[in-house]
Order: structure tokens, then sequence, then C-alpha cells
């Protein structure tokens, strides 16, 4: 379920690293390109306005989410529907609480997770795949080795070591799983870089003098920014796969705080005693802000590879 | 070629080695022990233990001792949970489990995903295309742990069909829940390489040129499309395989089938360090073999590819 | 000679089995109901066991298991009274000194028969360094003579306080009068081992067809994280009045998914998931069942770090909790709201009117506010701490109620954390916390199982209570002939004090099938025995 993917990240590289890179009017078409697919349209504004749930439904709801209804507690099923009346608009969960708030905060927590997790698989392999591709040679060869072991580790098995050593902190498991997950990234941009740095301005910037590293950042990372933002778009949603994979093994977000992984893992866990609202949400969410990361995911693939049309 | 073999196998044997370290490293540094128990144990018992186990020696001695014996006698150690098991059992026992059901998830999962696939293709940028994707999506999304509980509402309680659980030695009917749960969350990826790579062959000028032709579209497909489209779909299943085999961690313990998911994390929960490393050895095993082989394969069909 | 016996035993017991197992009989003999053609027992176990050695076995699904396939000397009834059991009779004239009569038809499940000596042997093992068992601090409990310096190493085995005078003769030695040893000796870790199959396999021996045993049933088939099956053994004394023929434990992780599996008729027994036992009970009156538990469920304050090492703060955090909201509205299976540390149910056991057990919740909650302020925490200083739980769905609700509570009546910030298990005890015996839940079952009916932990000595006191005074009454009670009175005083004390906040004494909660009959509701211990079980017609 995590390793999906892989194919079509690579060929786009290898379809961008045959396209002559062209400044700023391959982006304006790709734009276009990208407006004029419907799915993908849907699917930014679908993300859109799920941010805009995470940001002002705290205004919106009626309770906080770690406040338990003491009216209603341990009457989940027969009292706890969804209801404008008393204010619980996603009804309540087995405690009492209210699943509207909760279900904001989850949005949160999980949009932060994938994001911040997504970003230093990102940054990492970013860096680490274009100095490898940039040097080359033993450089090159010595630290793609290691990609080569690191990737053959059970990623599993650091899933749950990270999760028993770092168990407190869900920012610290993000942290960490971000730090393991950049391996497949450093690959592909490695294999870009290559491409990239016979061009003649990486030639002319070499000949004038500029420093390896400043070459790095300032010439090769910018043009791997298309292969970089699609890869990303594609991690963001297996990330927050990931967070409800540790949260239904309970090692997840510290309560009161939650996710959707934990809403749903709670939902699930008692979909047949009639509360199915509280699956029903988070689910909901969940659902199609994934769907919406795949479908912009692949909206900006077809973007930015010209050839697939 | 040759040469090209030698050292890929060259290279994973160290790797393997390094991953058993850095995993018994790791494994060390987590907090408690695989005695650690609600009631203290008394110290002269624990001394005892700890001698028996050889957890008294430093852990690089530990490791030494473990590598020692796997390379010579090929023995993993006895469980430090379930006393009268060894690794080797419990991996014979379980893995031959999560191989078969796994096996029908894939089954399962490349059926109805190259189905998906093609029809998404066949119908690009259509109503049809989009909801076959958004299927084959909302199957890859929807987590294993809900997935494998609304299967029981459906086929266990409502129908009554199928058993909730277990495995009884690998009846069919055992096989087949677990299967779907699975083989569902390695649907979509098929699906979605299907899609792609069968829009890329029916632009190809080969397929135009039949079509120009004026071959049946339908014998096109068939004949001239479908398999140079399958290729990337074969080369997922090495890692999607593994894949599988950690996904097994949710289906094991939800359809309690004994298979090597379960003995995994709880080998990681009840730190069961030798049943963690047996298990971390099989998989990372598995992992290298795989890559190696795609590897070997995509170097014999594609001559230009130099490592 | 032994072995051509046991060959020969061993074919006949497979013999036997392969035959005709289902009794003749059609009604129950004291009953008189229809006994059902099939009696098949299958139930969940939430976890794999570790270990089928009597002497090494630790949790309590484990032990049930246990006690199907040995018999220790005496065993417990349906209403956990004791009861013979290899032992026919046995006898002690200053609770210090046992002796054990053995029946001589009893048979291990080769055919050999069980003496003192498979005893003598077991008990010896258990203590054994090189066994190593986890469980050999039961032996300690026993306050068998030596029993210590055998655990140091420092002893040969043979010192041990127990021998057999002859084969069917079991004399017992004590460190001290023990008036609940009868009971002790119902555990499975004094279960006998059988000396030459043990050293046959080794560790092996527990594996089935390796395993021999002494009681009901005989083990034959066991596929870890899966299931286990034991059936019938022809060759066990009281095999006439055994009813049951086979029984299957089935793991499954999963509470909610042993339901379904329940509901779609594949299991006999099953535990009700928190707070699910109103809906099942309205449901199904005659399958929900709810009973006592001699188990506690408390609340543990770091007593050694700020802000826990002032009682008052511990008293007001203690009375804040709504233990009657913990108990209807969170678990909703007819727990009993705690103010003492041990259950009412435990024998001999009188609960204290502790003063805070007799207020309403609003005196409760009133006095609390005031102990909070007098010792400087308000509004404007609010106390910020930690909860400490292990992952798990019941604690979960709880910790969140209970953080609540604080929240809402005293403006406490808890923040709660939950961490696996292994995780949790280290944690939480390195004393790593402020407030961790802990709970405990009684290793036997007696209160002491319960007040010992709080002893400053204990390795059990997580809460790190040091108090001379309980100290010197928990000392005085193991050598007075009746303790209650000392019992009392650690109570009252310990609501002065309030080491721990109790919250809530254990019910078992559970569904089970109305053809399964014999269930032991009555025995607070739940120590199960699968030949006290049978299946009606229906």
């Amino acid at each position: 379920m995590l390793t999906h993917k892989k194919t079509n990240v690579e060929k786009l590289a290898e379809n961008l690293g045959n396209e002559p890179i062209a400044g700023r009017s391959l982006w304006r078409d790709a734009m276009h390109r990208f407006s004029r697919n419907k799915a993908a349209m849907a699917g930014l504004v679908v993300l859109g306005l799920i941010v805009l749930f995470a940001a002002i439904g705290p205004f919106v709801a009626a309770w906080h989410y770690s406040d338990i209804d003491w009216s209603l507690m341990g009457n989940a099923a027969s009292a706890g529907q969804p209801s404008i009346a008393n204010g619980h608009y996603f009804g309540i969960d087995d405690l009492g609480r209210d699943l509207f708030a909760r279900t904001v905060q989850g949005s949160q927590i999980s949009l932060l997770v994938g994001t911040i997790g997504a970003l230093i698989a990102v940054v990492i392999g970013t860096l680490y795949g274009a100095t490898a591709g940039y040097f080359g040679g033993r450089v090159d060869s010595i630290m793609m080795r290691t990609v080569d072991i690191l990737m053959s580790i059970p990623y599993m098995f650091f899933l749950i070591l990270l999760l028993v050593m770092f168990g407190r902190s869900i920012l610290l498991i993000f942290i960490g799983i971000g730090a393991i997950s950049w391996l497949e990234m450093a690959r592909i941009v490695r294999g870009q870089t290559l491409s990239i740095k016979n061009k003649e301005y990486i030639e002319a910037a070499i000949a004038s003098g500029v420093r390896p590293f400043k070459i790095v950042l300032r010439h090769v990372v910018p043009n791997l920014l298309g292969v970089v933002i699609v890869y990303a778009t594609l991690l963001v949603p297996q990330m927050i796969l990931t967070e409800s994979f540790i949260s239904f093994l309970g090692l997840g977000v510290q309560e009161p705080q939650t996710s959707w992984g934990a809403l749903i893992n709670d939902g699930a866990g008692t979909m047949r005693y009639g509360t199915l609202w509280q699956l029903m949400f988070p689910l909901g969410f969940f659902i199609a802000t994934l769907l919406s990361f795949f479908f912009v995911g692949d909206g900006l693939r077809d973007a930015l590879d010209p050839k697939d049309r | 070629m040759f040469n090209f073999v030698l050292r890929r196998i060259a290279v994973a044997i160290p790797t393997l080695l390094i991953l058993v370290s850095v995993s018994f490293f790791l494994m060390f540094s987590a907090p408690g022990g695989p005695f650690t128990s609600e009631r203290p144990i008394p110290a002269a018992v624990m001394e005892n233990i700890n001698a028996k186990y050889n957890l008294d020696k430093p852990v690089y001695q530990q490791l030494s001792i473990y590598i020692w014996n796997i390379v010579t006698e090929f023995d993993f150690g006895p469980s430090f949970r379930y006393q009268d098991r060894d690794v080797l059992d419990l991996i014979q026992s379980g893995f031959p489990v999560t191989l078969t059901y796994g096996f029908w998830a894939f089954v399962f999962a490349v059926g109805i995903g190259v189905s998906l696939g093609v029809i998404a293709a066949l119908k690009h940028n259509t109503a049809a295309d989009y909801t076959a994707v958004s299927v084959a999506i909302v199957g890859q999304v929807l987590p294993n742990f809900v997935m494998a509980p609304i299967l029981v509402l459906i086929f266990v309680l409502w129908l009554g069909w199928l058993p909730g659980g277990g495995w009884q030695g690998g009846q069919i009917e055992y096989i087949i829940l677990p299967a779907i749960a699975l083989g569902t969350s390695f649907l979509a990826s098929i699906a979605r390489i299907t899609r792609s790579s069968m829009l890329e062959v029916l632009n190809s000028n080969y397929i135009r040129t039949a079509r120009a032709k004026g071959l049946p579209f339908r014998y096109i497909i068939w004949r001239h499309a479908l398999k140079p489209a399958m290729l990337p779909v074969v080369s997922y299943l090495g890692p999607a395989f593994v894949g599988m085999i950690t996904g097994s961690v949710i289906i094991d313990s939800y359809f309690t089938t004994g298979g090597i998911g379960v003995h995994f994390i709880n080998g990681a929960l009840n730190r069961d360090y030798a049943v963690i490393m047996g298990v971390t050895i099989l998989l990372g095993t598995l992992t290298i073999t795989f890559n190696m082989l795609v590897d070997i394969i995509y170097a014999w069909i594609d001559p230009k590819i130099r490592y | 000679m032994k072995t051509l016996h046991k060959t020969l035993a061993a074919a006949l017991v497979s013999a036997s089995l392969a035959g005709t197992p289902v009794l003749a009989e059609d009604t129950h003999p004291v009953t008189g109901e229809q006994l059902a053609d099939e009696q098949v027992f299958t139930y969940r176990a939430l976890d794999e066991s570790s270990s089928l050695d009597p002497q090494v076995v630790e949790d309590v699904d484990g032990s049930y298991i246990v006690r199907d396939l040995f018999e220790g000397l005496l065993n417990s009834d349906p209403e956990g009274n004791i009861v013979p059991g290899v032992a026919e009779r046995w006898e002690t004239d200053d609770n210090q000194t046992w002796t054990f009569y053995l029946r001589d038809d009893a048979k291990w499940s080769d055919g050999e028969p069980v003496t003192a000596n498979d005893f003598v042997y077991a008990w010896r093992r258990a203590v054994d360094p090189e066994l190593a068992s986890p469980y050999a601090w039961y032996m300690s409990l026993m306050a068998l003579e030596n029993v210590d310096a055998v655990l140091e190493g420092e002893m040969e085995g043979s010192e041990l306080g127990v021998e057999a005078l002859d084969d069917h003769t079991l004399r017992v030695n004590l460190t001290r009068p023990m008036p609940y040893f009868d009971q002790m000796v119902t555990h499975a870790t004094t279960f006998p081992s059988p000396q030459w199959v043990i050293e046959e396999h080794g560790d092996d021996w527990t594996k089935p067809g390796n395993l021999v045993g002494n009681g009901a049933f005989v083990l034959t088939e066991h596929v870890i994280n899966e299931r286990l099956v034991r059936e019938r053994n022809e060759l066990y004394w009281d095999n006439d009045s055994n009813l049951m023929d086979k029984v299957v434990t089935l793991v499954i992780n999963d509470e909610n998914q042993a339901l379904n599996r329940y509901d779609a008729g594949e299991l006999d027994k099953t535990d009700i998931p928190a707070g699910q036992y109103p809906a099942q009970e309205a449901e199904r009156p005659d399958e929900a069942h709810v009973f006592p538990r001699l188990c506690n469920y408390y609340y543990s304050f770091n007593n050694e770090v700020a802000p826990f090492d002032d009682a008052r703060v511990r008293k007001a955090l203690a009375y804040a909790i709504d233990r009657n909201v913990v108990v209807d509205n969170v678990l909703q299976g007819g727990q009993f709201p705690a103010y003492t540390f041990t259950p009412a149910l435990t024998a001999g056991f009188t609960t204290p009117d502790v003063a805070w057990g007799q207020w309403t919740q609003a005196e409760r909650d009133e006095r609390a506010r005031e102990l909070l302020a007098e010792a400087g925490y308000g509004p404007d200083n609010p106390l910020r701490t930690s909860l400490l739980y292990n992952t798990d769905e019941a604690h979960r609700k709880v910790a969140i109620a209970v953080s609540a509570m604080w929240k809402q009546k005293l403006g406490v910030e808890a923040t709660l954390e939950n961490q696996e298990w292994t995780t949790f005890l280290t944690t939480r015996s390195e004393g790593d916390y402020e407030i961790a839940r802990g709970a405990w079952c009684g290793d036997y009916n007696e209160a002491s199982t319960f007040l010992d932990l709080m002893q400053s000595g204990s390795g059990y006191n997580d809460a790190n209570y040091d108090s001379e005074e309980y100290d010197r009454l928990a000392a005085e009670a193991q050598t007075m002939s009746d303790p209650s009175a000392n019992y009392t005083k650690m109570e009252e004390l310990a609501a002065e004090d309030m080491p721990n906040a109790p919250v809530y004494h254990y019910t078992g909660i559970i569904m089970v099938k109305p053809d399964l009959k014999g269930w032991p509701y009555e025995d607070v211990q739940q120590n199960i025995y699968s030949r006290n079980l049978y299946k009606v017609a229906q």
C-alpha cells in the first residue's frame, strides 16, 4: 500500500529529462494544460475546501474538541446522532465529544503530518540526489549504494521501532518517517540531475567559477522542480495513509488530540453498534483528500509531461 | 552479464549484514526487553534469564554470536516469548500462510486492476475513466482496517457465506476475505500503471499503423496493445510483493490467520528479539533478492543500462 | 521397561481418542438437562499465551489452558471454594506445615501414575535458576522454606521446603504460618510436571504430541497466534464427570472482530467491548453476563516527585474523579466504584467505611477544590501534570473522562500519554511518570494480595509510597491469625495518604451462548475448568 507510483514518476523523470528546459513558457504551458484537466481542477478545489474546513472549523464548532458533553456521554448510539439543535453537527464520539470539532482537529493534524513528512522527504531526497548526481563518480556510487542498502531495510520495521522510541511525539514520528521516505526521491532526482548537469548553462556556471554546492542549489535544484512537485503530491497522501496505520496500532497522536486515522479507527471499531456517523465523517474527509491528491498529482504529471496528453 | 550478476550478489551480502547490524542495535535501543513484566522478576532470576539468552553480553558480542549461529548452523535461535518454538518454526508456519493469501490477493488485484486500467485508458478522459480511477483509488486509500470489518460485516454477518477469520490449514473459505482485504490496496496501483502504460501504447506508432490497416479495434487491443502495456505492471510486482508482506500486519492481526505479519508486530511489541531479527532478515533477503532480480532483468532487456 | 510401558500407554490413549469420544449419556447427571450431541467449546483469547509449561506460564488465558492440561493438588469449584484435586485430603495444625495425601488413581496422559515426587520435581523446577521462570516469584510468595536462597542459587533445589514422604504423601514446610496456603496450590505454577518427558524433549516438551499432562484434556493442536485445540483425556481420574469433549482457543486480538465472530456462530464465548454491555444486554439478555472479578483499577501518583509528594494534591485529584460516571457512562459494565484499594468481595475482608467514600460527589468535589487551593494551586497557578496509560480502548476512555473531570472541576491540565505495554511498564517501574494507570488481580483470594502492593519494599509499589506505619501493620498482619483489623487500618491509612486513587473494581463482562452451561460466574477469581462446562441440546 506504500509502494505505488514508482513507475509513473520514473517515466516522468525520463521524459522531463529528455525535454529541453524552455524556461517560463514550459510552466505557462503546463499551467494551461493543468487548468484544462477537470479531474485535477476538481481535486484542487476539494483540497482547498478541506484546508479551509481545517482552518475555520474551530470558529464554527459549537464545542471544543476535547470537551465532553456529559449529558450525552455513554449514549452515543441512541442520542448522539448528528444534530444542528445541540451543536453536534457531526454527532458525538463514544465519550460524548463533539465529532465536528474532532474532525476539524483531525484534519489539521493529518494535513500537517502529511505536509511535514512529505516536505522533509522532498528536501532530503532532492539535496541528496542532486549532490550524488552532480558530483558523479565515486561520490555518486557511494551515495547511491547507501540508498540501495537503506531501501532494502523493511520500512515497517523502522516505523515500529520509531513508534516505540519516539512514541510520545507525533511530530517526531513524522520527522522520522519523512527522513526514511526520501530514498525514492533521491533516486529520481539523481537520474534527473545526471541529464541536467551536461547542459550549457551548468557548464557556463562552472566556467565562471561558481562553487559546486552553489551550482547544485542555484542551477540544478530549480530545474528539478517539476519532478519534485509531482512526487511531493504523491508523498503527502502516502504520509496520511501511514499515519492511519500508526493510529490503527494505537501508537499515533496522543489524546485528546486526534487525526483522521485515529477517528476512522475508532469509527471502524464501532461500525456495527449503530454509530455509523463516527466512521463516515472522518472517512469521507480522508478519502476526499487522498482522492484529490491523486487527481492533482496525475494532472500535474500530465501537464508537466507534454508527450503524454 | 555474468559479471554483473556476480557483482550484484557480492553487494547483496554486505547489504544484508549491514541491515542485520543496524536492526540489531536499533532493537536494543528500544525501552524494555523481552522479559519486562508487570511483576518485576527477582534479580537472581533475571540474571539467569539474561545468561540463558546471552543478554548479559555486550550487544556487539550478541550480534556476532547471532550471525555466527546463522552462518554455521542456520540457527536463528529460540523465540524469547514462545519457549517451545524456534524462530524458524514460526517462520515456517507463518510464511506459507501469508504467501498463500498474498498470492490470491495478487490474482484479485491484477485481475480487477488491469481491467479497470484498460477501461480507463480506452475511455480516456471520460466519465468511465474517472469512475474507474476513482473506484481503484478508493480501494487503495480505504485503509485495510476499514476494509476488513466492512468485508466481515457483509460476507460474514449479513450473508453468512464465509467464516470471519482463522486459517484452519488454509481451506479456501478462510483465504477469500484476507485476500480481498489485502488485494484492494494494490488494485489501484496496478490500475493506474496499466492505464498510463496502455495510453502510451495506444499512442504508439505501431498501434496507429495497425488501426490504419483497418484491423478490428478489439483485436488490436488483445493482440498488440495488452502485452507491451503489461510490462510495467510486471515490474511493479516485485516491490508490491514486499509491500504485501508488510500489509499483512493488519490482515494477520484482524483475521488471526497466524501469518508472518502478526509475528512481526508481536515480536516488536513483546521485544521478542529473535523473532524480530528472524522476520527482518527474511523480509530484507526478499527485498534485496527482488531488487536484484529486477535489476538483472532490466540489464538483460536493455543492454544500454550500465551499473 | 519404562519406555515400553509409556509407548503402550500412548498407543492406548490415541486409540481411545480416535474411538468413540462421545459419552453415552444424554442428560446431565445432576441437573437432568438434555445434553447436546456435540460437546465442543470454542472461545476467544485476546493474545497468544507465552507458554503451556505450568512452571513458566504467566497470563490468565495461558493459566486456563494449563488448568485443562494439568491438575494441581487442589482445585476450586464453580463458586470458588477449594475442593480436592490430585490431593484427596490435606491437613495442617499450625498453617505452617502442610501435608497433602494424593489419590492413587491419578494418572499422566501416558499412563504413568501421578506421585508426590512429580510435585516435588515441579516445585524445585519452578525455582530452578536453570529454568529461569518469570513466575518463580510465585514460589517465594508461598513462603516455602529456603525458597529465596534457592532462587538466588545459594542453596540446592533439594533444600526447598517440600518433600515426598512416600508416593502419595507430600509434606510442605513454610517459613511462617499461612492460613490461605491451600488456596495458593490451585495456581498453575504449583502443578506437577512429568520429569521424564521434559528430560526427553527439552524446551519442546509442550508441543502437541510431546506434552504429557495429568489434566482432563490433552493438547492436540497448537498454531501460534491462531488456535489451540485440546481434547478429552480418557485417562484422567475423574473423566466420567467430564462432559466436554473438545475445547478450542481462537486468538483474536480485536475485541469487536471477536464479537462479530461470536455473532457468526464461530465462538461460544467472547468478551464484550468496553461500553457495549447495555446494548448487548438489551438485545440478548440471556447471553450477556456480568459478574464481579477480584481485580482493582487505580491511578498511581508518583509520591516521590512534586507535586504528588503533597498528600493534599493526591487527595484532591482522587476526590474529583466521579466514579459513578466512569462506571455508568464510560465502561457501562456493572463495575463497582472504588474508594478502597481492596475489592469488597475479597474473602474475609470487610470494606472499611473510609470517610470520603461516604460523601456525595458534590462534597468530594468541594473538598478537592479546597485541598488543591491549600496546596497552592488555583486559577492563577493551575496544576499541570501528565497521565500515563498503556494502549487499550478502555484505558483510553477512562483516562479521557478522568482528565476532563479534573480539568472541569479543578482546572487541572493533565496531558494524556499512551504507551505500548512494554514501554509503559519500563517507564512506570523507572518512576518516570506523574500519574499512571495501574490494575491488579488477586493472586489468591485474600486481602494481602492487594494490600502488599503499597508496602515500601514491594516491587510492585509503583507509587513509591513509603509509610513506616503501613509497613508495620503489613508485617504484623503476616503473623496474625485474624489480620482483618490490620487490613482495615491499612485501608484507612491509604485513604488518608492516598498514594493511589482507586477508581473501580472490575467485573467480568462476557457473551456466552445460551447452550453453554457451567460457567463459573460465582468465582471472583475466574478459575475456569473446561471439564465443568457442558452444552445443552436446544
